[in-house]
């Protein structure tokens, strides 16, 4: 992986190089620095044969440092963008085509998270049975939820999303 | 209930009944069967209403309804009355509930608890939200000469994940007819009952002792409950 990484930071030099590196997949970019490999690991990434390539503390004009991730045919699903929205709030999703971005797209952090994330609540009947967990969003920033079952209200930080 | 999840319990008792009272060891368990019965109703099956006796220690709605008659038979009014809550306001189910419903009137609330048992940091957060009047405490004696209520609850074993924990806090509050020679004469002193040693017998003499009355206040606030559910009102 490092020869990808260090592959990823020469092109960064040369504007949008680094997108087209991949013939059809997906780019996630405005990656917090450090979180690229749990959003990797999230969507799975590593147990599948496509190019994976991840990039970690790029230089950013907006955020001063991001990673970033290239996926080779593979395509997000929605629930894919919310579970990414909850570690990155700002990524953005290009969707790439026979080398061109299609698509480019912002996540949103949705209002609900049905059956994304756990609840925090060891004794919540969501953790004990099998029940499908509901989060309401009742703030975006900073990212707070609160269990549909049983209240329990905490910090986004704290989030532990199903797997 | 052999291992049989809540679900399946629900989807086979709500064929026998009207309507499911439901106590449950799980936090949001009542929530949950209600989800239940409402998806069996999409599914063209008559209504099932829940009503929560209990979930973990999540809530206790119905106490906090005959806690919430209780406080207005006795002062005549909700709004505008200094409420002491005394004990485990951690995992006391009961205080969880008569927090979110003080909530909703205009009073003050003196959590009285040891920093280990305060109110938990979700309420505590809603009652920001509402702008809700409250005060933290660490001593009954800080609060008794204010207050119009002291409700007291007791520290339940059973609720504490360790059991040193529980040793650290167990008869830290008690309340005795000493200590009230310094509250108000219109003062009541609530309690969910039943009590361990947090209210010394000495105070059931006192003419502020209403915990035994509140028990019984029960009665009318639960058929009431199951009265407007059920549409008990139209055959008078
Ligand atoms: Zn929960």
């Amino acid at each position: 992986m490092s020869e990808y990484t260090a592959n990823v930071k020469l092109n960064t030099t040369k504007k949008g190089l680094i997108v087209r590196l991949i013939k059809d997949g997906t780019v996630i970019d405005h990656i917090p620095p450090g979180k690229g490999i749990k959003i990797a690991e999230l969507l799975n990434l590593f147990n599948q044969d496509s190019v994976v390539i991840i990039g970690q503390n790029l230089e950013s004009t907006k955020y001063g440092k991001k990673d970033i991730i290239k996926v080779e045919n593979r395509f997000l699903k929605s629930e894919e963008y919310n579970k990414i929205s909850l570690i990155a709030p700002y990524a953005t999703i290009n969707i790439i085509k026979n080398y061109e971005i299609v698509e480019k797209k912002k996540v949103v952090i949705p209002d609900v998270l049905e059956d994304v994330a756990l609840c925090n609540n060891a004794n919540c009947i969501s953790n004990k049975e099998p029940v499908p967990s509901k989060l309401y969003v009742i703030s975006k920033e900073p990212l707070i939820v609160m269990c549909h079952y049983c209240g329990y209200e905490f910090s986004g930080e704290n989030i532990r999303l199903k797997t | 209930m052999k291992g049989e999840t809540l679900k399946d319990t629900i989807e086979t008792v709500a064929n026998y009944v009207d309507l499911i009272v439901l106590r449950h060891p799980y936090d949001g368990a009542a929530r949950w069967a209600a989800d239940v019965t409402t998806n069996r109703m999409k599914r063209g099956h008559k209504k099932v209403p829940i009503i929560n006796g209990g979930d973990g220690k999540n809530e206790h709605p119905t106490q906090a309804m005959l806690d919430l008659y209780s406080i207005k038979k006795t002062q005549k009014r909700i709004d505008g009355l200094d409420i002491a809550i005394v004990g485990d306001l951690k995992y006391g189910r009961t205080v969880h509930s008569l927090a979110y419903a003080l909530a909703l009137y205009d009073c003050r609330i003196r959590f009285v608890a040891p920093e280990i048992l305060q109110i938990p940091e979700h309420i505590e957060a809603y009652l920001k939200r509402r702008n809700v009047k409250y005060t933290k405490h660490s001593k009954i004696e800080e609060v008794i000469s204010d207050v119009d209520i002291i409700y007291m609850t007791r520290i339940q074993k059973e609720r504490f994940p360790d059991e040193n924990e529980y040793n650290k806090v167990r008869g830290i509050f008690k309340l005795n007819r000493s200590m009230l020679s310094k509250a108000k004469t219109t003062m009541r002193v609530l309690h969910p009952l039943p009590r361990v040693d947090e209210i010394s017998v000495d105070v059931d003499e006192d003419i502020r002792a209403y915990y035994f009355e509140q028990a019984g206040n029960g009665i009318p606030v639960r058929m009431a409950l199951l009265s407007l559910i059920l549409g008990g009102e139209e055959n008078e």
